[in-house]
């Protein structure tokens, strides 16, 4: 038993701590913001030149050997800065899919580029019906002669506007819900037939909706196993909810401790807030909210790509529902110490709430965690 | 990060498996089951302090030379997590774990040598006189009073919620020996015998219908100064030594065999044609606080490990008794909506498990909302939750 980090895990610690502090300030990243993408280019170059990309990989596929636990420790500093580059879609979902999924030729030609920043992907795995639920698929993949064909629509797909590549979850067979039947295909972004209705996301990311109509692609677009991969793409999103969950954690620690900071400045009856209990008590409730979270993000990281589908599912799940409550309870506690001035768009505060509150409503809102948690059958 | 065990580790879970295997009696298990209270009554808990003893294990911190196991904090982790799984009963602290450590610390040589065998033997029964009517979270402004008198004391003054007094024969006090300075300058801590002429014992029955706490009172009662530990004034340090012993611990097992009960109840629990454990909203009530149990299992792994490393443990050690005291409240609140109409259900019989039958066939309803009543205290005691709350707001406040 030992949760402390290796001396390279600290390492990397502190280089994204660093980043964050030198490159990564709130004005700094209204800037980065505001370029086409809503992030910059140069920055991501500069997460790869890091090695950040190539982190969660293994070394036979160019990548760093890194482990969910390493990838924790990146994006729990990372979300202290609250970074808009699209880490998540294109390295923790569609990067992790293409490696646990795909084959030789295919991660040389699609992986490969991603870890050096050359490709952008991202991960159309939920539908407008589906909600939350992988595993609800309408949309159809048919194999016309060598080539597959593929009809739908997908929703909410983070970061899918700007990727290079599409990896879309399709049905080969079977009916929405049912999980046998489930296929991956990998749909360059100019195909014939796709098209992208692009929106924002309350906290400064880009998502789409994505309509398939009739497009043709290859054979080998298909991602791993055909009719099974349901549990390629599960496995895929509760790793990238894990790491998510501390990219919470981050968050928050970071709301709690500005949070703090204007309570022992800000004055109010002749007295700064800090000296009010109420006040006291609340900050104390970030705090415990805080390390609740970081407990079970780090339980989740434990058991990201635990073998047993089961203890996977009950650890990340238990991270997602309390990272949904507790960023909930410090976003809008934050917001509400800061008084007037926390509704403000000039503050970063009110980015940290809005960050919270994204997150929760992707890959599983706490809602759908708990009813998956609560589904699993009884033990002992 | 892992949260393997160590080759020595998994040795030692082995022996806490067999010890209890052949320790821990149906009887002892129902006992623990069927207690509505904090603490398990006198004639089980010297059963299995007994049987504790026999085996090394009565004082699992103390230092070896005294009798005690020596266990490592991992050690620790693994004997709570066994021994709550099996439904074994916990120990009754205020001898082992609360006056044990403060003579081991601060008290003389003569003290130790006679003080320490008689609590491994349980020939000793300690209670604890720290709150007075006046004096609760504000615990330096106690007034009962220690005055010389030649080689003695004459202790003047009253203790109250002081836990199973009616069974002890000692009690640890803290004294106001002087009003001079600050109000924790006065403070002295005095061991003093419960036959001792002037004092009185008055039973406080709780909501529950249970007698475990009580009103000592001390009327000119004669203590000899060589039962001070320390010396005269150091009793706030002994105090503060104490209560941060009380304050650690190792208390989410204890909650997940709750969160176990509460599914078995569940399924037990007929509601139409169904039980209650196939309707999701009863899953997902038990779910989100076994969420809670995991976070905070994992919280005490992490303060473990911190204080394996030798660290101190920071604000977590606060946040550890609103934790647990905070989920034992909301699980016996959820076993009380389970219960349904019979959470009204009084048994006035005690103790539980030495009654013939059960009114209501099924056993457990009987102690549904006792326990539930009585857990009210869990965010009271210790160092109420509102105090702990100060004590986190200030480190991270930094102020």
């Amino acid at each position: 038993m030992d949760f402390s980090l290796t001396e390279e895990q600290r390492l990397l610690q502190e280089s994204v701590q660093r980043f964050v502090q030198d490159s990564y300030s709130f004005e700094q990243r209204r800037t980065l913001m505001a370029q086409p993408d809503g992030f910059s280019r140069d920055t991501w170059a500069q997460f790869a030149e890091m090695g950040w990309l190539a982190l969660p990989f293994e070394e036979a596929d160019g990548g760093l050997g890194g482990g969910p636990v390493d990838t924790l420790v990146m994006l729990e500093a990372l979300g202290e800065g609250l970074v808009v580059e699209p880490l998540m879609a294109t390295v923790l979902l569609a990067g992790r899919a293409l490696a646990c999924g795909g084959d030789e030729a295919q991660k040389a030609r699609w992986l490969a580029p991603v870890l050096e920043g050359r490709l952008l992907a991202a991960l159309a795995a939920y539908e407008r019906r589906g909600r939350h639920t992988p595993g609800w698929v309408e949309t159809r993949a048919a194999r016309i002669g060598e080539r597959w064909r593929l009809d739908g629509e997908k929703a909410a797909v983070l970061h899918g506007e700007c990727a290079d590549l599409l990896l879309v979850s399709a049905r080969t067979a079977g009916s929405p819900g049912e999980p046998k039947g489930i296929s991956l295909f990998a749909v360059p972004a100019d195909s014939d037939g796709l098209s992208r209705t692009p929106w924002q996301t309350i906290d400064g990311l880009r998502a789409c909706e994505l309509t398939l109509e009739a497009v043709m692609l290859p054979a080998d677009a298909l991602i791993g196993e055909q009719d099974a991969g349901l549990a390629l793409i599960e496995a895929v999103l509760d790793e990238a909810a894990a790491a998510q969950c501390a990219e919470a954690v981050g968050a928050m620690a970071a709301l709690t401790r500005i949070t703090a900071e204007y309570l022992r400045q800000r004055k109010q009856f002749g007295q700064p807030l800090a000296a009010f209990q109420v006040l006291q008590h609340r900050i104390a409730d970030m705090f415990m909210e805080t390390e609740r979270s970081r407990s079970l993000a780090v339980l989740a990281a434990l058991h990201a790509r635990s073998e047993d589908v089961a203890t996977r599912q009950r650890a990340v799940s238990a991270a997602k529902v309390q990272a949904g409550r507790s960023g909930r309870f410090v976003g809008q506690q934050a917001v509400q110490l800061h008084g007037g001035i926390g509704i403000s768009d000039e503050l970063s505060v009110g980015h940290y709430f809005k960050r919270l509150t994204a997150l929760d409503a992707r890959l599983g809102s706490a809602d759908w965690h708990l009813a998956r948690f609560a589904a699993q059958p009884t033990r002992g | 990060m892992d949260l393997q065990f160590s080759a020595e580790e998994r040795a030692f879970q082995q022996d806490v498996r067999e010890f209890l295997a052949s320790e821990l009696t149906p009887e002892l298990k129902r006992a623990v089951r069927l207690t509505p209270t904090v603490f398990v009554e006198k004639d089980i808990a010297d059963e299995w302090h007994a049987r504790l003893n026999r085996r090394g294990w009565l004082a699992p911190l103390w230092p070896r030379q005294y009798g005690g196991a020596e266990w490592t904090p991992v050690q620790q982790f693994i004997y709570e997590s066994e021994a709550a799984r099996a439904g074994a009963p916990t120990t009754i602290p205020m001898g082992v774990r609360m006056v044990g450590p403060v003579i081991i610390r601060f008290g003389s040589e003569a003290q130790k040598a006679h003080y320490l065998p008689r609590i491994l033997s349980g020939e000793d029964t300690w209670c604890q006189g720290y709150s007075e009517p006046g004096s609760g979270s504000d615990l330096a402004s106690l007034k009962t009073r220690a005055e010389p008198d030649g080689e003695d004391y004459r202790v003047n003054g009253t203790k109250l919620w002081t836990t199973h007094a009616h069974y002890a024969n000692r009690i640890f006090c803290l004294v106001r020996t002087s009003s001079e300075g600050r109000p924790q300058a006065g403070i002295s801590f005095l061991l003093i015998d419960m036959d001792a002429p002037g004092i009185s014992v008055t039973p406080i029955r709780s909501l529950s219908g249970d007698h475990e706490v009580n009103q000592v009172f001390f009327d000119n009662v004669r203590v000899p100064q060589a039962n001070r530990i320390g010396d005269e004034g150091q009793g706030w340090t002994c105090a503060k030594f104490l209560l941060e012993h009380e304050r650690g611990g190792v208390f989410s097992h204890r909650l997940m065999a709750m969160v176990q009960a509460l599914r078995h109840l569940m399924v037990d629990t007929a509601d139409g044609e169904s039980a209650l454990s196939e309707d999701p909203h009863w899953r997902e009530r038990l779910a989100a606080l076994e969420v809670r149990v995991l976070s905070l299992e994992v919280t005490e792994m992490r303060v473990l490990s911190r204080l394996k490393a030798g660290e101190p443990p920071g604000a977590e050690s606060s946040m550890l008794k609103i934790e647990w005291s905070e989920l034992q409240q909301a699980l016996t609140e959820l076993a009380m909506d389970i219960a349904g109409p019979y959470a009204q259900f009084f048994e006035p019989g005690r103790p539980l498990y030495a009654l013939a039958g059960h009114t209501l066939g099924d056993e457990r309803l009987a102690s549904i909302p006792p326990e539930y009543l009585n857990t009210r205290a869990a965010t009271i005691f210790a160092g109420t939750n509102e105090i702990q709350r100060n004590i986190i707001a200030r480190l991270v406040l930094g102020a």
